[in-house]
């Protein structure tokens, strides 16, 4: 139990409480988190996952039930939220919509200076974050608005990872990307996950990302925490994820339609790689 | 007649300093010629940069060209008496569905594009309930915009465009912000207007899944068309797309791979069924 990085003990997000419209956002999410995973979460629009990942930071405080980070319950009168959302960083979508600074080094310094860090430390920091997510020296001076879109995401998120966080939550960051861009975020971010053991939440529409990079799976539907298992065990279900309005990766249902077919084969791949073994191992077999 | 003839098109962003002085060009678009037929469905790829959306502002005339010329309907667009026409025959969908709804209501919205038109307004409601009809969501129309899911908001927004009666549809990556569901609609709202009612549809996507059932594909890089052809011709490129930043389906990619692994698999495979077919017939 060491290792209990965020832990939600029954919580409750209520719209419009005693009215007529009452509406749960979240309901009786419970949930651990440990150091060093990587997470997907998958849901329909309007499931809950944006409310979810706010309380993770404290943006939003849940109607009932607790959180804690690191054992400590962070709605405790004592808390410091501040030092929370430095450790818990979430990058929204399109990021880059909140560049502002007038360049791209201004504008990563500006999480760590509000951390009141000293100015060394804060360029420091800067230059560091900026190299994670592979900004050139070459650009450091560059308006932020110059940049292209892949540029101008890893950009801001370089403004969170300046800030040094423990978890990092990163909502849709692929939107809008190329599917190049799209494997370098990624890749950079699973990286960030290996070398320096970073808790990673990603949410994404792309199932294909999902299985590409995660190691277990939230899914949210209406509100309700519906699935949380390893990434090949959710896949496996997904008749019932495309009831909800999502799905499989592609190769997900090339296997089970194989295995309908009457070929004796392994329908757990969830990526072009495992599914070539698979395929391969049964034709060679 | 073409819906959309382009030749020789290219574009510069010149940027200035406060004197007015060049400081840089750059040359969006660089020597693109392009046929698009009267009720075709055509796709556009490319990366991020590659001009694409610059292209496509040509075909609405919110751009022109620094050289080449764009015809929309037969009608040349760098002349400025052309341009109402080519905007109302030629409707362009954008990214972000919030940045194009402008009123407060469904059926208002729908009905400011023919108002702008000057049709009667008998006619604009007829016209709004068709519209709203065509893209599945007359059911929504006293709704406010804001209660819509984001796919719904872009199909709004086609309906916006329908209902101007134009020949063709020019749509820039309109399921980027969608999920799988509301992606799975817009496509297949398009695809469900260019058959029933020959709409034109030029598609810019980076979804490689969207453009299987195109009748023409143009992947663009650094401003130049670069390839061209079905889908099938496009996705047996795999290779070549992956250079251009580009990617294919994963099952285009499978059946790729197991191809190079030396098993009997056709080239440029393109969906789930096609591929079971082929590995049922591999003898072990």
């Amino acid at each position: 139990m060491i290792n209990l990085q965020i832990v939600f003990d029954n919580i409750n997000y209520v719209y419009s409480s005693g009215t007529a419209f009452e509406q749960y956002a979240l309901k009786d999410i419970n949930l651990k988190i440990s150091k060093g995973e990587f997470i997907g979460l998958i849901g329909h629009t309007g499931s809950g996952k944006s409310t979810l990942i706010q309380h993770m930071n404290g943006l939003i405080k849940a109607s009932s039930g607790g959180i804690y980070y690191e054992g400590q319950n962070i709605y405790d009168s004592n808390y410091s939220m501040r030092e929370l959302r430095s450790k818990v960083g979430l990058v929204f979508q399109y990021p880059e919509h909140q560049l502002f600074e007038t360049t791209v080094f201004k504008d990563v310094c500006f999480g760590p200076k509000n951390l009141g860090l000293d100015k060394l430390e804060v360029e420091l920091r800067a230059y560091e974050a900026l190299k994670m997510v592979g900004i050139g020296e070459d650009l450091l001076d560059a308006s932020p608005f110059e940049l292209s879109g892949g540029q101008k995401r890893r950009v801001a998120i370089a403004g969170i990872l300046a800030m040094r966080p423990e978890v990092l939550i990163l909502d849709e960051p692929t939107a809008g990307l190329d599917p190049m861009g799209r494997d370098e975020i990624l890749g950079q971010v699973a990286n960030l996950h290996k070398e320096k053991g970073l808790t990673v939440i990603l949410v994404t529409h792309s199932m294909e990302d999902v299985a590409k990079y995660v190691d277990r799976i939230l899914v949210m539907n209406k509100g309700n925490l519906v699935m949380d298992q390893e990434t090949r065990k959710v896949f496996a279900r997904y008749k019932e994820l495309e009831e909800m309005y999502l799905a499989a990766p592609q190769v997900t249902y090339i296997t089970n339609e194989l295995k309908a077919k009457g070929l004796d084969i392994n329908t757990d791949a969830t990526t072009v790689a495992e599914a070539k073994e698979d395929i391969l191992k049964y034709i060679n077999n | 007649m073409e819906m959309v003839k382009v030749e020789n098109l290219a574009f510069e962003y010149i940027r200035r300093d406060e004197e007015g002085n060049v400081e840089s060009i750059n040359r969006a678009i660089d020597g693109v010629n392009l046929d698009v037929k009267k009720g075709d469905f055509i796709a556009v790829l490319g990366a991020n940069g590659s001009g694409k959306s610059t292209l496509a502002k040509h075909i609405n005339a919110i751009l022109y060209p620094t050289e080449g010329t764009v015809w929309v309907n037969g009608l040349n667009t760098s002349e400025e008496q052309n341009i109402w026409e080519i905007r109302r025959s030629a409707g362009m969908v954008f990214q972000n569905p919030d940045n194009q709804i402008v009123a407060t209501v469904v059926e208002e919205d729908v009905g400011f594009g023919p108002e702008n038109l000057g049709v009667p307004t008998d006619e604009i409601w007829q016209r709004v309930e068709k519209s709203l009809e065509a893209v599945n969501m007359l059911e929504h129309r006293d709704k406010s915009p804001n209660k819509l899911s984001g796919g719904q908001k872009q199909r709004v927004a086609i309906a916006g465009i329908m209902a101007m009666k134009p020949e063709c549809i020019v749509l820039d990556e309109p399921t980027a912000m969608l999920d799988p569901d509301g992606r799975n609609d817009v496509i297949s709202t398009i695809h469900k207007l260019n058959q029933q009612d020959n709409i034109t549809v030029i598609l810019i996507t980076h979804h490689m899944s969207e453009v299987i059932n195109a009748d023409k594909v143009f992947v663009m890089n650094k401003g130049q068309v670069v390839l061209q052809g079905s889908p099938r011709e496009i996705f047996s490129e795999v290779d070549k797309l992956k250079s251009y930043r580009l990617d294919v389906p994963q099952v285009t990619e499978l059946a790729y791979e197991l191809r190079k692994a030396g098993l009997d698999i056709p080239k440029g495979i393109l969906y789930v069924e096609e591929l079971v077919e082929a590995l049922g017939k591999i003898k072990r």
